[in-house]
């Protein structure tokens, strides 16, 4: 029996590399989003444009990801 | 039709019988972590992972060649002994339900293998080797993984969050749990559901009524698909609490951070050919998002009962496999039905039971602990 070390540390080195990543732009998505919804809640916010870019970049990055992630899990894709 | 014995109709209701025990087992991983944050609504939760497992099913093409993955000797299985493997891992599979425990439905399936294998065809059908790669490794490594890809992922969605506005932060991730969770149950759906169409397809090889290098038939996974599908529309509530809110409290950071761990995951071993368990996978992540947030707390009683029961489940669900392989083996038909009817009573039993303390989508949320008895007030204390 051999245990195949460097396929185990890849899925580990890869999956946290992926998920931390992930959900940092999302978190930073969020960010931008919450700027957006505070820039609204009072009158001369002037934020609000560049927080709506940031969370559309963000979220639209995510959204690459997921549909790879679907790509992955469909195998009439491959 | 004529090549469908007594024996094989039974294996193959047992068959979808399992997998039914084994959609609602698992509508956790996807869903207790959305359902406990609100992400949410319970009954829309389920019926999403429940489709998605149907659609799943439908997607996966590649079925299991080997009713084991090598784990025991395939030559050596006869249709007998794959349903006294089936008859464990269902009980298995209950009895940890009525607890609330998630336990791993791959494990009860290859447990019961085992033990029925062992009993029926001798020690030598059993690889151990192979239960070390195939099992114990990825059962080791795979929550260890995923609980530090969460926590530090929750460590930064907290961190980059803290000084936003609270509202828009909590609905951001909410809505991002929505897309995370589904696509844990399409994966979900790819995997398990073709465990089953694989068990069922061999059977009927091993039967003759099918050629030896036939895929599935249409109805096999059409039925595998669905009794997986309304497993999970039924949801293991039970399960779904003790992993959404007995674990940790966990909030929609912390949960978009789990099932984010978890997909890549379960995505990246099964992309290197690792098999590995969505349920120790999914409940690792949990751990590890609850560690990832301050002042957090973790309730390491009760992830230590759930670690109790992963280790125990392999050699419970093999007793019984063995224990109904013997069974079959000395008492032909008669055996089998014995085994049948015993196991259903047994399961029978074990579902009134869960009525006296029944959880389910009203309720899920209201406590983080599933009790046996009935939650009578005085009798909490001695409840154990």
């Amino acid at each position: 029996m051999s245990i195949d070390w460097t396929a185990l540390g890849q899925v580990a080195a890869v999956s946290i590399g992926v998920t931390v990543a992930v959900v940092v732009v999302f978190a930073l998505g969020v960010l931008g989003l919450a700027r957006y919804e505070g820039a609204r809640s009072v009158p001369e916010g002037g934020t609000s444009a560049a927080g709506v870019a940031q969370a559309g970049v963000c979220f639209l990055a995510c959204a690459g990801v997921v549909a790879y992630g679907i790509y992955l899990i469909v195998p009439q894709f491959h | 039709m004529d090549h469908i014995t007594f024996l094989v109709a039974v294996v193959i209701v047992t068959a979808l019988a399992f997998d039914f025990t084994n959609g609602f087992h698992d509508t956790a991983n996807a869903m207790a972590t959305s359902i406990a944050t609100g992400a949410l609504k319970p009954r829309t939760a389920v019926l999403i992972s429940g489709v998605l497992n149907v659609v799943g099913a439908f997607l996966s093409t590649e079925v299991a060649k080997t009713i084991s993955g090598g784990i025991v000797d395939d030559t050596l299985v006869t249709p007998g002994m794959i349903f006294a493997g089936l008859v464990g891992a269902i009980l298995w599979n209950l009895l940890t339900w009525l607890v609330g425990l998630p336990s791993s439905s791959s494990h009860a399936l290859f447990g019961g293998l085992i033990g029925a294998v062992w009993v029926g065809a001798g020690s030598s059908g059993v690889h151990f080797d192979k239960v070390v790669e195939k099992v114990l490794i990825p059962a080791v490594a795979s929550p260890l993984v995923a609980g530090v890809a969460a926590l530090i992922a929750t460590y930064f969605a907290y961190k980059l969050t803290a000084r936003a506005r609270k509202e828009s932060v909590t609905k951001g991730f909410r809505l991002g749990q929505i897309a995370s969770a589904s696509l844990v149950s399409l994966a979900h759906g790819t995997n398990d559901a073709q465990k089953t169409m694989g068990v069922i397809t061999l059977t009927l090889i091993s039967a003759g009524a099918l050629g030896h290098d036939d895929g599935p038939p249409v109805w096999v996974v059409a039925a595998a698909g669905l009794a997986i599908g309304l497993g999970t529309y039924l949801g293991g509530w039970r399960i779904i609490r003790t992993m959404g809110k007995g674990l940790t409290e966990i909030q929609s950071p912390q949960g978009f951070a789990a099932e984010t761990a978890s997909t890549t995951v379960i995505l990246t071993s099964a992309h290197l050919g690792f098999a590995l368990s969505t349920t120790q996978v999914a409940s690792g992540s949990i751990l590890g998002a609850g560690l990832g947030r301050r002042l957090a707390e973790v309730r390491w009683g009760v992830a230590g009962r759930m670690v109790v029961a992963w280790l125990i489940t392999l050699p419970a669900a093999a007793l019984v496999g063995g224990l109904s392989a013997s069974a079959v083996k000395h008492g032909g038909d008669f055996g089998t039905v014995v085994v049948a009817l015993v196991g259903a009573a047994v399961a029978a039993g074990i579902v009134l039971v869960s009525r006296r303390n029944p959880v389910g989508a009203h309720n899920v949320n209201d406590a983080h602990e599933v009790t046996v008895r009935s939650t009578a007030p005085t009798s909490v204390g001695t409840a154990a």
